[in-house]
């Protein structure tokens, strides 16, 4: 299929934002102006001002005296970059590639290829385009061509029509200026000079003549123009794989609408993944509003799944976040990422169940959709004494441990997040405490075990050593008492609880 | 006194077949390795199909209560299967399992913020047939709560454990067996030094169908093991159908 490029010239990008924005504007004229070397240069004219001869380049006190009663209005660096960013995000819509036009950096490319027939052909394409920017108050000249480089130069200096025909770029070119090519000034100049004053008159040259006399960039870019060299956009938004988009006739604003369109959705997406032995792992799904703005919710599976049922319940849970508004027009589900999905073997008999097991799976995912991830955990024994790290949390649901769980020393079956500092009555040096009141009770011991000494992890942290005892107290309750450091050390010794027993 | 007991307990197979309680097989019926206590429930069958509260005031009773439902996980998760525990103040800590037989790493636990979500997250995962059994610690359950989880368990046959703070109210709630579990001192072989196996009050408050009883247990290192109370030397003038002359 023959490629084809769209160029959008906003003509007076910055002036249009500004009217947009400042209807009270309407009827003055103003420039943007930015400092340059201790003088205000204009860097952009709004269309009244343009009729007073006022031009891009010019100071602006010397525009103030041509015209009066001119507003000079700031330019901030970045802005018309940011409006462009904007645009383009919303031009989506036409075609999956845009690309902002870095050369003048007041325009955007789009790859058509493929998207115009859904607006009933080329012209419908670029009348759509062009009467939806101007309703927003942008006025713009755009031009389709099979090279970027030839759509570019159409939309800004063509005159006959913005719609090049397949194979009629070159011929379309023949009588622009030079400047259509997107060259340099100074070999503009050259050009110029030479009496070159349209492109037919130098495309047949050899290259080599060419490049002797206008460097290697002019040839880029003629190449470029003319499709012998191959220009690559650098597209807003990269497309992903897997993608699937749902635009509707009318704007959709129930949650019953919503969920139809989700499931549509993911009908395709799962069809296109399972045909390919792909699973979803991260989905996006961007409902695109009418009134611009766009919501955005995203859901994560543990293990890559192209079950509908599965994944529809997953978006199920999050539909409460959309807010439709006045209504969403566009929906784009994306999966950014995708894993290859295990076919599991059918088991002739039913398997045992565990932590792989499907269900569990599902479980975990609506989990993590509603509350999230972070909430789930599972341990793994850690090769340490220190009780606090004696654990170690389990990064996948299938991660096997890779040490038994130990249980030849005692281990509480509830452990307290921080120790708990106590008052004890005990014996020295190592008898364990007679009693202790924790929490204003007074637990008279009746049995003890230990002391089991744990020393700090040096290379992690200091302090002192801990002396653990296992206390009964005379009721049967069971309790995990320590002490921190030795007796009559310079450091105070003192005494907590950490934990209780079964 | 022989037929009246028969009676009776033709009476009793009667009610819970009406109540829809399948008789077991008696060759087939699973002992869950608590002893006596299971006696308790009908058909003599510990309900895994069913939601178990316990009601845990202080912090030794909850050790307690932890202690012993992963006595009772140790037999539910004998197939690989996994068990959920959700909660918001968890102090469960997981390398203690290893000592009733339960391996850790197959427990999920999920720490949620709100109580709301608790619920959420056992309702859910009640109705997963993957698993053997649900854990949630709750500070309270209503009646419309506890019905839902119920329904849940009726349909996946997975157990679900609800331990609970607040002691009122629990006369709302539909839950099968109400379990409290308070540590009792333990005793050591010979009078030796130190701690000996835990030990329990296992007081079982109520039971559907069931005849409620309190019971002493210890988890004898492998398995529940109950406490016989020492019988009294008997006096020979006290004993039933004694024989004067």
């Amino acid at each position: 299929m023959q490629r084809r490029f769209v160029s959008i010239w906003f003509r007076q990008l910055l002036a249009d934002w500004q009217l947009i924005r400042r209807p009270e504007l309407s009827g003055v004229p103003f420039v943007f102006a930015a400092p340059d070397h201790g003088r205000m240069i204009i860097t952009a004219v709004s269309e009244l001002a343009l009729g007073f001869g006022v031009e891009v380049g010019m100071r602006a006190a010397d525009a103030k005296a041509i015209c009066p009663g001119l507003e000079v209005l700031d330019d901030k660096p970045g802005r018309s970059r940011k409006l462009l960013k904007g645009l383009g995000e919303w031009c989506v819509r036409y075609s999956p590639i845009v690309a902002i036009d870095e050369f003048a950096m007041d325009g955007l490319l789009l790859e058509a290829t493929g998207c115009s027939h859904l607006w009933g052909g080329e012209s419908g394409y670029l009348k759509e385009i062009v009467s939806r920017l101007k309703s927003k108050g942008y006025t713009v000249r755009v031009a389709i061509a099979d090279t970027p480089g030839a759509a570019w130069a159409i939309s800004h200096y063509g005159k006959v029509t913005p719609l090049i025909p397949v194979g009629g770029h070159v011929d379309a070119l023949l009588n622009l200026v030079p400047d259509a090519l997107r060259l340099e000034e100074s070999v503009l100049a050259k050009l110029r000079k030479l009496g070159f004053y349209q492109i037919k008159s130098f495309i047949g040259m050899p290259r080599s003549v060419l490049r002797r006399r206008f460097g290697e960039d002019f040839l880029l870019r003629l190449g470029q123009a003319i499709g012998t060299e191959i220009e690559v956009l650098a597209a807003l938004q990269v497309p992903v794989p897997f993608s699937e988009r749902l635009a509707c006739l009318e704007p959709i604003k129930t949650r019953n609408g919503i969920e139809i369109a989700i499931n549509k959705l993911l009908e395709n997406l799962c069809k296109r993944m399972q045909a390919e032995g792909k699973g979803l792992r991260f989905g996006v799904l961007t409902c695109y509003r009418i009134d611009g703005k766009m919501v955005q919710v995203d859901i994560g599976t543990s293990g890559a799944s192209h079950n509908i049922s599965h994944l529809l319940k997953l978006f199920q849970l999050k539909i409460d976040q959309i807010r439709p508004a006045l209504g969403i027009e566009l929906f784009v589900l994306d999966a950014p990422k995708v894993d290859d999905v295990e076919v599991p073997q059918e088991e002739m008999w039913t398997s045992k169940p565990g932590l792989d097991d499907q269900s569990v799976i599902k479980l975990l995912d609506r989990v993590a959709g509603k509350v999230g991830f972070q909430v789930i955990h599972r341990y793994l024994p850690a090769k340490r004494y220190w009780p606090e790290r004696a654990i170690l949390k389990a990064v996948s649901v299938t991660e096997k441990p890779n040490a038994p769980w130990r249980v030849d020393k005692p281990r509480p079956t509830e452990l307290l997040k921080t120790p708990v500092a106590i008052e004890v009555m005990a014996i020295i040096p190592d008898h364990p405490p007679k009693f202790f009141i924790y929490k204003g009770v007074r637990h008279i011991v009746a049995k003890a075990d230990g002391p089991e000494r744990i020393e700090r992890e040096w290379w992690l942290d200091h302090g002192e050593h801990r002396d653990y005892y296992q206390v009964e107290d005379e009721q049967g309750g069971r309790y995990w008492l320590f002490r921190s450091g030795h007796y009559g050390g310079e450091n105070k010794y003192k005494w907590f609880i950490h934990g209780f027993f079964a | 006194m022989d037929a009246k007991r028969e009676l009776f307990q033709k009476l009793q197979q009667d009610i819970l077949l009406w109540q829809g309680f399948k008789p077991v097989a008696s060759g087939k019926a699973e002992r869950i390795g608590l002893g006596e206590i299971e006696d308790a429930f009908p058909g003599g069958v510990f309900p895994k199909k069913a939601i178990h509260e316990f009601i845990t005031v202080v912090p030794e009773q909850s050790a307690a209560s932890d202690g012993f439902i992963a006595g009772l996980l140790a037999v539910l998760m004998e197939n690989g299967a996994a068990c959920v525990w959700a909660s918001t103040s968890r102090r469960l800590f997981p390398a203690s399992l290893g000592l009733f037989n339960v391996e850790p790493e197959r427990i999920i636990f999920m720490d949620v913020q709100t109580e709301k979500d608790v619920l959420w997250i056992t309702e859910e995962a009640l109705k997963c047939e993957g698993l053997a059994a649900v854990v949630a610690e709750v500070n309270n359950l209503s009646l419309i709560e506890s019905r839902r989880l119920q329904l849940a368990v009726e349909s996946s046959g997975v157990t679900g454990f609800i331990l609970r703070k607040d002691e009122n109210k629990t006369a709302s709630t539909v839950a099968t067996a109400r379990w409290r579990i308070s540590p009792l001192p333990s005793q050591t072989e010979n009078g030796m030094p130190g701690l000996g196996f835990p030990r329990w009050q296992v007081e079982l408050l109520k039971v559907r169908n069931g005849n409620p009883g309190n019971f002493v247990l210890e988890w004898a290192g492998e398995k529940f093991e109950e406490v016989k109370k020492v019988k009294k030397e008997s006096v020979w003038s006290e004993m039933e159908g004694r024989q004067i002359g």
